[in-house]
């Protein structure tokens, strides 16, 4: 066929005719009536007069505005071609894993859009049960840290990754000694990765001195030695917490920090309830209050040098009933019955033999020693504590560390590799990593941002983020676990940066290793896990399931089994040493890791900075710890808080000096301080830049104060406590203080119900009586049956409604930075908190008991009794509550305000309609429970907030979720028990057609919950747990008697302990402590004083 | 006429007090050029005013963050200065409808002043539930008017709600009530007017009043009608404004003996801004023949009135705190006594129950300076009264972990103080441009109670 086809528009462009040419030579072919326009008589004469002048002028001036005025619209660009699995509004869930040395958790990544916006836990992995740790939760908020790096430096200055493996492999090519030192490495590729580095080095003529030293930040080195010298294997063991009925813990802050602490606080949380009977009981022995001490059923406050003594006093009394030799012990300085507790808890292990487990966070190889010893002579090998497969969490050798930095120091160490620690920042001062390290030639730091360490090494290689990476991690040998990226690398290769790169790829890239580590990683399990599991006979199967999954339990290559029950015969010996070592002079300080910042890897999370401290609700800073009775006799200030501010002390540990606020620590020993690691970062970013803290040199802004310097290493290992601490008042005198709680006491009411297992045995009616009103016609009636309102329309449809068992709460936290991450709560700062404007949905209160007690006041007028009351004891019980919303049925914030922006829904939720609120605050002072939260700046555009908020930083937005509004300035917020959540659910389940199934709709709050504390679900569905669990004995209203109605039910807290406790009336209190066998008659007195007040109480109504 | 029995004392003072004489005093502070006394106060006030003003932008433009208030104490300033300035509004509407009602003739001399404070401070009032809202650009939601919501209406239930209705209802009758009384003063200036503006102006501002006597007789009649008005308002506005507090859950606020107890500190206040006000009217434009000590001891008889009404609630309420056997309700006014705001407890109690208990001296209660004194003292026990209620029952409620302290900062002290400028920037006006005195109702009792008639009438 032609190609020559043409088209004409007109017969004349056929033709093309001269005509034709002429006309259309122009643009327009017919002329344009321009003249008839033109000529059009009203037009040419018409003129503008001044008045239309002005109009069209104001108009255009007003529409101009106007248009201006709107606010400007971000138009976002939707995919051409939509991924598969992403659907807009749909969250992925991707299952993976943490570790960064110091915590383990097997997680799981809410992405939308391919963003990652929260963390879970993995429920199906059956020892965590879905709880992470506070730590771990907040760790999301790394992915978006402003303070990473984008490109690898060489000499501080940027380059290029070409350079970077180029000076890499020149140095190796010419290095003598090659030494990489990093965490404890729990993944199997990675190890797998350095022994591929370490066999490629040198030659055959040149051979490469090459080691790895493994280093951990928070060392249980100790335990490792102990175990070595009892064992004859070099392990941290596997403890299993689940299985214990007797706990008892000498220091050893199991549920927050202690080695794999997730995974204990699960298996303790199992045996925390005392339905049936099965209630474990808990003995904890320690300087400092510690969260795992507030949990305990029986503490004694120990000095922390002391630790071993109170052990072996343990041995003894344990070896005297099973018949064993006792060993010489010391004197214990004994201020609060120690003695007859570690008696009392002796008599228990005995009489639990097989069920139960001693642990001790002490890093002393001898008191360890002993431990081990208690531990064989009550059987808990094999059943509470598995030897065989240890823990590969931090199971350094504090010797490693100090004999690589004295080789470096003398300048023979070529090559060095830093990965996952921070020595600079960690190590103790003694040591002087910083100078050995200058004396290394080429030094090479994987950490992500120019921290400490990165910044002086000749060479930063940055790591990609966990969520980056492809990882695998075998925490306890049989169950291996996988971490896969949820989102491209966020900083990769562009025209602008180099981006980071994984620092596995790295390693085999210096060594010529071409290989990505991802097929390294397969390639690794192939070889090894593939043979040892039996579910999958394919490794893609294998494969595929595990990354699903995020883990596959598979049968560890068997190793030898270590003899059960040898009798320690080397006791006295360690006895001997334990007794040498507890000597110490002045005041002693514990050195301890706190909750929420655990090493301080994380210290430029705001999240984790803001976050109330567990016992001392401090936020923004760390401390010095000091009992209420010292902070009086040294004249400090124990009254802080918003504008009260506390001392400043010196604090002189170990040769350096830090400056120091005093926190009023009640429960810490007397006569001992305690200061927590992990703060004083100067090299984390913007964030610690805000503190009002200055570090050593004097200029940098830190928040706290480093105290990793003051460990002292002494023995060998590193030792977390140091003695002849000298503690002075400051030139400055006083330091504000952020505070989220500022009242220590419960004030006798019935706020914590808490009753002891003998109380709890007797029945509801003795220690969780309904309140009761007397009517007008003079009949007791409960709080509900009398009310003046309409009842909500409640009965039909959904209810939700929420359960918090006060005694599996072990107040961790992890629900708070669950619950911000999820509702993009913001964050406000130190100086916000000082004014107790924290915006935290969900609080978790602190209460210690006090001496004073309204049903025994003594001789004390009642104005003394209540200031007596504010303070709590010396030595007091804690217990935790977390409050948030109480979505009351009949909310005295739903009826107060005028425009109507807070209602209920029919589902039984107390809603917040942001767009309607116009901020008068009333709902807030009305609620009995105070847990509304108003926004009182703009916390997104306000430049106060500019390095604290994540909200107001482009990056760190991307971790909002989308699901919930950034809320405006002057509106009230409040827990909404993630409606988006509901919402959510019932859409999945309105899809399918079916009605919405028990824990598919888990509020945030519940769902990281490690001991399962908190439930959520559907009330009107008596097939849920929740609806299970709110009819228990135990469970109650937080202030009932108000007649709220609330959807939320707390569990009575019952401590194992001996004796009566009865929560008297309205102020319940806890009259004697668990010493006391108060009389039955006593008992029953203070029961009908209750009923009494709350009938005086409605009647004055 | 009715004569007055000769042993009563006259209300105006003065053999020479013509119906001219109270025509020309009452008008040459209009007429005249303003004191160095009056230039000197006007400045400090509008200083005041300028400052509370941009503390006023301040807040709007950064938030309500710049104040002192937390998430346990989410009002405290803002609904103080709001109660005390609705207290002391309470007065004016009192003494020229109640007392009218009453046929106070006393009340002649200090009414006109009385109800230009009253609205004067029930705009102040109204000012802090504007800028206390987080959002007061949303301010008109508060209003039952129809919107784009659809069936989006007000809530009903809420006693902010009734807030809006009752103070926009009290303020507009009172206004009505004091403007209607002025019109006849206004056009005895008019007439007298010399120049073209202040002529056409007094003109508007007297509606043609002809002074004939069918106007009188109307203006008699509306009187009476806006009086018995008035006088229920008196009382439901306050009422209501302590129903934000009964009507809620916590303790210190949870009582019923708020309404009466409220009116009776309102009138107590706002007695006392009105003798502080008249002392000082009276001295710097020397009323002293029209506002005699007479009136002063009225006034200090009816604060020591109230403010042992006031004083009997103090402690019924304690006595029921402890009564009613609650152990919150009890703790909270334990607390309010001996806690960490026993101070502002202390000086609400001595400033409002003991020092009126002084007035029961005749000696002190005519005498013009400790009158003056008191009145002062007075206002800042009513404002103490209302912070104590606000505040120290908020910062200690139900769970101890929400307790917490107020401190105030200098925004939440500046729009507090540029109130008060505003409002003497507006009294001051007021001073100048308007009569003072309700001259024409003055001259209807001159002969009856006036000392100039008195011997005349009698023929002694």
């Amino acid at each position: 066929m032609s190609n020559s086809r043409q088209y004409w528009q007109s017969v004349e462009q056929l033709d093309n005719n001269e005509e034709f040419a002429a006309k259309n030579s122009d643009e327009f072919s017919e002329e344009l009536p321009l003249d008839q326009f033109l000529e059009k008589q009203e037009l040419s004469d018409s003129s503008t007069t001044r008045r239309d002048f002005l109009k069209f002028v104001g108009f255009s001036v007003t529409a101009a505005t106007l248009a201006a005025c709107e606010t400007p619209v971000m138009k976002s660009i939707p995919y051409v071609i939509k991924p598969e699995e992403v659907t807009a509004g749909v969250a992925n869930y991707y299952a993976s894993a943490y570790y960064d040395g110091f915590d383990f958790a097997p997680i799981l990544i809410k992405t939308r859009e391919g963003r990652p916006i929260h963390i879970e836990g993995n429920k199906k992995y059956s020892m965590t049960q879905g709880g992470v740790n506070t730590r771990v939760n907040s760790s999301l908020l790394g992915l978006y840290d402003a303070a990473r790096v984008r490109n690898p430096r060489i000499k501080g200055e940027d380059a290029k990754w070409s350079k970077v493996d180029k000076a890499v492999k020149a140095s190796l090519g010419s290095a003598k000694k090659v030494r990489i030192l990093s965490n404890s490495i729990i993944s199997p590729s990675t190890q797998a990765a350095i022994d591929v580095f370490a066999s490629k080095l040198g030659s055959e003529e040149s051979p490469v001195d090459f080691k790895h030293v493994t280093y951990d930040e928070s060392s249980s080195s100790g335990i490792v030695t102990a175990n070595k010298n009892t064992f004859g294997k070099a392990v941290v063991p596997h403890y299993l917490f689940r299985k214990a009925n007797i706990i008892v813990s000498f220091g050893a802050d199991f549920l927050s920090t202690w080695l794999n602490s997730s995974q204990y606080a699960t298996g303790y949380g199992m045996h925390r309830s005392p339905e049936e009977g099965k209630m474990s009981r808990h003995y904890q022995f320690e300087a400092n209050f510690s969260l795992t001490g507030t949990n305990a059923d029986i503490r004694g406050a120990v000095k922390p040098n002391e630790i071993g003594l109170a052990v072996i006093d343990l041995y003894n009394a344990v070896a005297k009933a099973t018949g064993n030799a006792s060993v010489k012990g010391g004197k214990l300085d004994d201020d609060n019955d120690v003695a007859n507790k570690i008696n009392s808890a002796a008599k228990d292990l005995v009489a639990n033999k097989g069920k139960s487990l001693v642990v001790s966070g002490s890093n002393d190889v001898a008191t360890q020693e002993l431990v081990n010893g208690i531990n064989q002579m009550i059987g808990s090998y094999g059943k509470t504590i598995n030897i065989d497969t240890p823990l590969n969490i931090r199971k350094a050798n504090d010797v490693d560390f100090m004999d690589l930095v004295k080789e470096m120091k003398s300048g023979s160490v070529d090559t060095l590799f830093v990965y996952g620690v921070n020595p600079v920042y960690s190590a103790p001062a003694s040591l002087d990593f910083a100078g050995a390290l200058a004396k290394v030639e080429t030094s090479v730091s994987f950490s992500g941002v120019a921290d400490e360490t990165g910044s002086v090494t000749t060479i930063l290689a940055p790591d990609n983020h966990y969520f980056e990476n492809w990882n695998d991690f075998i925490p306890v040998d049989g169950a291996a676990f996988i971490a896969q990226p949820v989102i491209r690398p966020l900083f990769s290769k562009s025209k602008t940066q180099q981006g980071t790169r994984q620092a596995q790829e790295s390693i085999l890239r210096f060594v010529k290793v071409k290989t990505s580590f991802y097929d390294f990683m397969r390639e690794n399990w192939n070889t090894t896990i593939l043979p040892l599991q039996k579910d999958y006979s394919t490794f893609d199967e294998l494969w595929n399931n595990t990354v699903h999954d995020g883990f596959i339990h598979y049968t560890p290559a068997p190793v030898a089994q270590t003899l059960e029950a040898i009798i320690p015969t080397s006791a006295s010996a360690s006895a001997s040493a334990v007794v040498k070592n507890s000597k110490a002079t002045g005041i002693v300080a514990e050195l301890y890791t706190e909750t929420n910042m655990g090493i301080g890897n994380q210290a430029n999370n705001p999240w984790l900075q803001e976050l109330p401290n567990v016992i001392t609700k401090v936020t923004w800073d760390n401390y010095v710890a000091m009992n209420p009775a010292d902070c009086r006799e040294n004249g400090y200030n124990t009254n802080y808080g918003q504008h009260l501010p506390a001392s400043l002390v010196n604090v002189t540990v170990g040769g350096s000096t830090v400056k120091l606020p005093v926190i009023s620590t009640p429960g810490q020993r007397v006569g001992t301080v305690s200061i927590s690691l992990g703060y004083g970062r100067t090299k984390a970013g913007k964030v610690v830049e805000q503190g009002d803290m200055l570090a050593a040199d004097g200029v940098t802004k830190t928040v706290g104060a480093n105290l990793f310097g003051a460990v002292s290493t002494k023995g060998g290992n590193f030792n977390y406590y140091v003695d002849n601490v000298i503690i002075e008042l400051a030139e400055e005198k006083e330091y504000p203080i952020g505070l989220a709680q500022t009242h220590f006491t419960e004030m006798d009411r019935k706020i914590v119900n808490e009753t002891s297992l003998s109380t709890f045995i007797k029945g509801k009616n003795v220690y969780n009586p309904d309140p009761t009103v007397v009517d007008a016609y003079g009949i007791t009636q409960k709080v509900e049956k009398l009310d003046l309102w309409a009842a909500q329309d409640i009965a039909n449809g959904h209810r939700w409604g929420m359960t918090i068992d006060l005694s599996k709460c072990i107040g961790c936290n992890a629900c708070v930075t669950s619950c911000h991450a999820e509702n993009n709560v913001p964050v406000v700062g130190k100086d916000e908190v000082r004014r107790n404007r924290i915006m935290s949905w969900l609080r978790v209160d602190r209460y210690f008991s006090s001496d004073m007690s309204m049903t025994d006041p003594g001789e004390t007028g009642k104005i003394a009794m209540y200031k007596q009351m504010e303070a709590p004891s010396v030595y007091p019980e804690a217990v935790h509550q977390p409050v948030m919303c109480q979505q009351c049925n009949h909310a005295p914030c739903e009826t107060v305000c005028p425009v109507a922006a807070t209602t209920h829904s029919n589902e039984g939720l107390n809603q917040m309609t942001y767009n309607r609120c116009i901020g008068t605050r009333y709902c807030a002072n009305n609620c009995p429970y105070k847990v509304r939260r108003f926004n009182w700046f703009n916390y997104v555009g306000d430049s106060k907030f500019t390095d604290v908020n994540p909200a107001v930083n482009d990056l760190a937005r991307m971790v909002l979720n989308p699901d919930v509004v950034v809320r405006a300035r002057g509106v009230m917020e409040k827990c909404s028990f993630c409606v988006q959540r509901i919402q959510s659910g019932k859409l999945d389940a309105k899809k399918e057609g079916r009605p919405v199934a028990d824990g598919e709709v888990v509020s945030a709050c519940s769902s990281v919950c490690p001991t399962s504390a908190i439930q959520f679900g559907d009330l009107n569905d008596s097939e849920t747990k929740v609806k299970e669990v709110s009819e228990d004995e135990r469970s109650y209203h937080l202030l009932e008697e108000v007649g709220t109605q609330p959807n939320v039910f707390y569990l009575t807290k019952v401590r194992n302990i001996d004796g009566e406790r009865i929560p008297v009336g309205l102020g319940h209190g806890t009259h004697g402590d668990h010493e006391d066998h108060a009389e039955e008659a006593h008992g029953e007195d203070a029961h009908a004083s209750e009923s009494d007040s709350h009938s005086e109480e409605h009647a004055g109504h | 006429m009715v004569k007055e029995a000769e042993v009563r004392e006259p209300l105006i003072l003065g053999k020479d007090v013509t119906y001219h004489s109270i025509t020309e005093d009452v008008c040459r502070p209009i007429e005249g050029k303003a004191g160095k006394l009056w230039w000197l106060l006007f400045s400090v006030a509008v200083v005041l005013a300028i400052w509370g003003t941009g503390m006023i932008l301040y807040t709007i433009g950064r938030g309500i963050g710049v104040w002192g208030l937390n998430n346990t104490i989410d009002w405290a300033w803002d609904i103080t200065n709001f109660v005390w300035w609705v207290g002391i509004g309470h007065a004016g509407t009192l003494i020229s409808a109640v007392l009218l009602l009453f046929r106070q003739k006393w009340r002649m001399a200090i009414n006109r002043s009385a109800e230009a404070m009253t609205i004067f401070a029930v705009i102040m009032a109204a000012l802090f539930p504007g800028i206390h809202m987080g959002r007061i650009w949303l301010a008109y939601f508060v209003f039952p008017i129809p919107n784009q919501f659809g069936s989006l209406w007000v809530n009903f239930n809420s006693p902010l709600l009734w807030d809006v209705f009752a103070i926009s209802t009290y303020f507009s009758v009172s206004f009505v009530f004091w403007y209607i009384g002025l019109i006849p003063d206004f056009a005895t200036i008019r007439d007298r007017a010399k120049g073209p503006i202040a002529k056409k102006v007094y003109s508007m501002l007297s509606f043609g009043w002809t002074g004939n006597a069918m106007a009188w007789i109307r203006f008699e009649e509306v009187s009476l009608v806006l009086a018995g008005l008035a006088t229920p308002l008196v009382f439901s506005v306050h009422s209501i404004v302590s129903m934000d507090f009964a009507t809620s859950v916590i303790p210190g606020w949870h009582t019923t003996i708020f309404p009466p107890y409220f009116v009776a500190g309102a009138v107590f206040s706002g007695f006392a801004m009105v003798q502080t006000l008249l002392l000082v009217i009276r001295k710097v434009l020397h009323y002293e023949k029209y506002i005699t000590i007479q009136h002063i001891e009225m006034m200090n008889r009816i604060i020591t009135v109230t403010g042992s009404i006031v004083g009997v609630a103090y402690l019924s309420e304690l006595f029921i705190s402890w009564y009613s056997g609650v152990e919150y309700e009890g703790y909270a006014f334990l607390n309010r006594a001996t806690g960490p705001y026993w101070w502002a407890y202390f000086i609400m109690m001595t400033a409002n129950v003991v020092s009126p208990q002084l007035f029961w001296f005749k000696k002190l209660r005519t005498s013009l300076t400790f009158s003056f004194f008191l009145s002062i003292i007075v206002n800042i026990g009513m404002w103490f009264e209302r912070f104590v209620i606000i505040v120290t029952s908020l910062h200690r409620d139900y769970i101890p972990s929400n307790w917490s302290m107020f401190h105030p900062t200098f925004v939440d002290i500046g729009i507090y103080l540029g109130t008060i400028g505003i409002f003497f920037t507006l009294f001051l006006g007021f001073t100048r441009f308007f009569p003072v005195l309700a001259l024409n109702e003055l001259k209807s009792i001159l002969k009856s109670s006036g000392e100039a008639y008195r011997g005349k009438d009698t023929g002694h």
